[in-house]
């Protein structure tokens, strides 16, 4: 092939050593760009020397596009059929050889992006070669001294004058790195003097903070009341934490603010108490000692009397026109006792009055209820000493509260919910019953025997019995048997057996009667000729009781067996009968002995027995009320002082001493320690006994007139 | 409320011997008086910075405890000091015997 040119020569050979090697394709392109600088070509030393013709030498290749090294066999597990199956897609592309040259295009984004670099790195390298070499900025002095006139650093100066320096420079800075741009920028240094500003200064006065100066002993109970404090707060918090809780909180704080808030001198109430009862005891100092320490020498001279000293006399202004109609001393506080205050007299009925007085205040009650109707009675609960229960003369009950600051009763009852049709003659509290409900009964001169129930907050009645006179049923208006009933005046519970209870008629009888049976009466005794005022049991012996009447008698009887009541019908005779000459309004057995009991009558005397002592006579039969027509109406014994307490038509109490002979007990052995509470009372027993066994061999002598 | 403390302040005066009653408050200065101006502030002075003493005493000794009243009994007179929570209560009682 003549014609070929050097240059198709060169494109077979590259086409034939293509594999061999590298150099062989640069001699090429030195070949045909041969403006580029001239190499010299480098063989290696184990090269195949070839003659002209062996290089001349045409090899045919013929090119497919099947590649035969490529593999006709290939199988792949397919999961779809689970088998091997054989792929006939084959890649044909084979890369025999590759390499990523260093040259660019010189028309390409990359390649102008090159070119860039390259300039501005060459602008930058010239300065650092003016300040490392003197001699290349020596080159561009006239530009530099321009610069320098104007008072800028050498090092920094650099301008259109360094370029001339910049194509030897840049070959001695080739090496060097790349530096930072400087500021292109002149500055110059100015200075100016600015206006001082004035100085101003500005003030207020304020008012100074609240100052206190504070000194205080530190005692030991500042330290408690401190801690108690502290305490009580944090009660409160842990309240508070309790919502059930909080309201009630809530309530106590607005109680209290409201009655700080009340006017100051309420505050001084306890105080005011306080010195009025101390005021008192000065006025009636003489009566409190006698209270305490007086004995009735005279008793040592006689044996079978004793008397009566005057103490306080309780008088209030607006019981002045009322008769005391009951008197009880408070279960709790041994100097407070309630009276009730009323009217006997069917003509002269008006309001009532319920006085709590204390020994310690006599000029005035502790406190008081005034009502509408006469109070009858009252009783002052056993467990709750503030809870009274009161009946009325119109026939209702009611109970009051004393710590309650309320006018009137917390229960009344009404004509609807079973008020009495008469007046009521007696209350009793009684225990609380199943479900812990207060409860009480009454009786009335209507012949019921109501049992009231308190409940939350209404009181409900039940009928227990009712009194009817089996032998006399009177005629109606039209011809009817109405059946008569009794009238009931007084009742007693047994201290013992809570079932048994004695009533006392109008019609002078007694019967003893069970909660448990309501149709009858366990026995019935004819105990009076007029109306019975007041049965009590015995508070040692059980089975004996004591009855008072309007026929000027007072009866002591002993209950009796049933059978033994069946045997005989002959009328019952009482152990003993006193006559005290005048209507007897109460009898009230003492609280230390079971042989001494009370009484009082119409003509304002005051008697005291002792069965033990005299069996007829009364140890002191004494004058009491003041002026001459005062009726004495009840009586009680103090619970612990030897004292008891009379009240009288007029309104007022006195309070009397028993002398040493009225309360006269066993001679205690010297030495011998204080018997219990067990012995003291079988000992009282068995004194009552004594003298009943005398009395029953021959009970016709036990009446005395 | 007041009623019934004034009612009763009124029966104490109303007893024999009694001179005059004096309410003071917890700083010492009377605030009800039926006596003169100038007894009233020695009184309420005196006895105020007596009971407090009192008071401090009865605490001390046991701070569960309260001085409850405080009697002075005198040749000519008693009085009798009634410490409320924020009242003092002074009432001066001429004796019988005197």
């Amino acid at each position: 092939m003549p014609p070929k040119s050097k240059n198709s020569v060169a494109i077979e050979r590259k086409r034939s050593r293509r594999d061999q090697d590298d150099l062989t394709d640069t001699a090429e392109a030195a070949e045909q760009d041969d403006w580029m600088q001239a190499k010299a070509l480098v063989k290696p030393d184990d090269q195949l020397e070839l003659t002209e013709a062996e290089l001349k030498e045409e090899f045919t290749r013929i090119l497919t596009a099947n590649n035969p090294h490529a593999p006709q066999n290939i199988v792949r597990y397919s999961f779809k059929e689970r088998q091997f199956k054989q792929t006939s897609s084959v890649d044909q592309l084979a890369v025999h050889f590759s390499m990523d040259g260093n040259l660019l295009h010189k028309d390409s984004e990359e390649a102008r992006r090159q070119m860039n670099r390259t300039e501005r790195q060459s602008v930058v390298k010239e300065e650092p070669t003016e300040s490392g070499e003197p001699e290349a900025a020596a080159a561009s002095t006239a530009a530099v001294e321009e610069v320098t006139e104007e008072g800028g650093a050498e090092g920094e100066v650099k301008d259109d004058g360094g370029e001339e320096g910049a194509a030897t420079a840049s070959k001695g800075a080739k090496a060097k790195s790349e530096k930072k741009l400087t500021n292109q920028f002149n500055y110059s240094e100015r200075a100016s003097q600015t206006y001082n500003n004035p100085f101003r200064d500005r003030g207020t006065v304020t008012e100074p903070p609240p100052r206190a100066s504070f000194s205080s002993n530190v005692t030991q109970w500042e330290i408690y009341d401190a801690y108690q404090e502290d305490f009580e707060k944090q009660e409160k918090t842990k309240e508070k934490k309790v919502p059930g809780r909080k309201e009630e909180g809530k309530t106590k704080k607005k109680f209290t603010m409201s009655e700080s808030s009340s006017d100051d001198i309420s505050r001084v109430e306890t105080a005011a108490k306080i010195v009025e009862r101390m005021v008192n005891q000065n006025t009636y100092d003489d009566i409190a000692q006698d209270f305490k320490y007086w004995e009735d020498v005279s008793d040592e001279y006689r044996d079978q009397e004793g008397t009566l000293l005057p103490l306080w006399k309780f008088t209030f202004e607006k019981a002045k026109k009322l008769a005391i109609t009951s008197v009880c001393w408070s279960p709790m506080y041994r100097d407070l006792y309630a009276v009730s205050c009323g009217s006997y007299d069917f003509m002269k009925q008006g309001s009532g009055l319920i006085i709590f007085w204390t020994l310690k205040n006599p000029s005035f009650p502790e406190c008081y209820f005034e009502t509408d109707s006469g109070v009858m009675c009252l009783d002052i609960h056993p467990q709750h000493p503030h809870l009274i229960c009161a009946g009325f003369y119109d026939g209702s009950v009611a109970v009051f509260s004393a710590v309650e600051r309320k006018e009137g009763p917390i229960y009344r009852c009404t004509a609807k919910n079973g008020k009495h049709t008469d007046p009521v003659w007696q209350v009793r509290w009684q225990k609380d019953d199943a479900d812990n409900n207060m409860n009480f009964y009454s009786i009335s001169s209507d012949g019921r025997i109501c049992l009231w129930t308190i409940l939350k907050n209404e009181m409900i009645f039940q009928d227990v019995i009712r009194l009817l006179l089996p032998d006399v049923p009177a005629e109606g208006p039209d011809g009817i048997k109405v059946p008569t009933t009794g009238s009931g005046t007084a009742f007693d519970f047994h201290q013992q057996k809570d079932y048994l209870f004695l009533v006392g008629t109008e019609e002078g009888k007694v019967h003893i009667c069970s909660k448990a049976y309501t149709s009858h009466f366990i026995d019935t005794i004819n105990a009076h000729n007029m109306a019975v005022y007041k049965v009590c049991w015995n508070r040692f012996h059980p089975r004996i009781f004591i009855t008072c009447s309007a026929d000027w008698t007072v009866k002591i009887w002993e209950m009796r067996d049933t059978l033994e009541k069946k045997n005989e019908n002959e009328s019952r005779k009482p152990l003993f009968s006193f006559d005290l000459n005048n209507c007897v309004g109460d009898v009230a057995w003492a609280p230390y002995s079971s042989t001494v009991f009370a009484a009082v009558t119409s003509d304002g005397k005051a008697f005291v027995y002792d069965l033990n002592v005299n069996k007829y006579e009364p140890l002191c039969e004494q004058m009491v009320a003041q002026k001459k027509k005062t009726k004495l109406t009840h009586v009680d014994f103090n619970p612990t002082y030897p004292m008891l307490i009379v009240g009288d038509d007029r309104g007022s109490v006195i309070s009397l001493k028993l002398s040493p002979n009225l309360r006269k007990m066993k001679a205690e052995k010297k030495g011998a320690p204080p018997p219990d509470e067990a012995t003291k009372i079988q000992r009282e027993i068995e004194k009552l006994e004594k003298i009943l066994s005398m009395v029953r061999e021959q009970p016709t002598e036990a009446t005395h007139s | 409320m007041a009623a019934e403390v004034e009612e009763t302040l009124k029966r104490i005066q109303s007893h024999k011997g009694v001179i005059g009653i004096i309410v003071v408050n917890s700083e010492g200065i009377p605030i009800k008086t039926t006596l003169d101006n100038s007894t009233t502030v020695q009184y309420a002075s005196l006895i105020h910075s007596l009971t407090s003493k009192a008071r401090s005493i009865v605490r001390d000794i046991d701070p569960t405890n309260d001085l409850k009243f405080l009697r002075i009994r005198s040749k000519k007179n008693e009085i009798m000091c009634a410490p409320d929570k924020e009242f003092l209560l002074i009432v001066i009682q001429q004796d019988d015997q005197s």
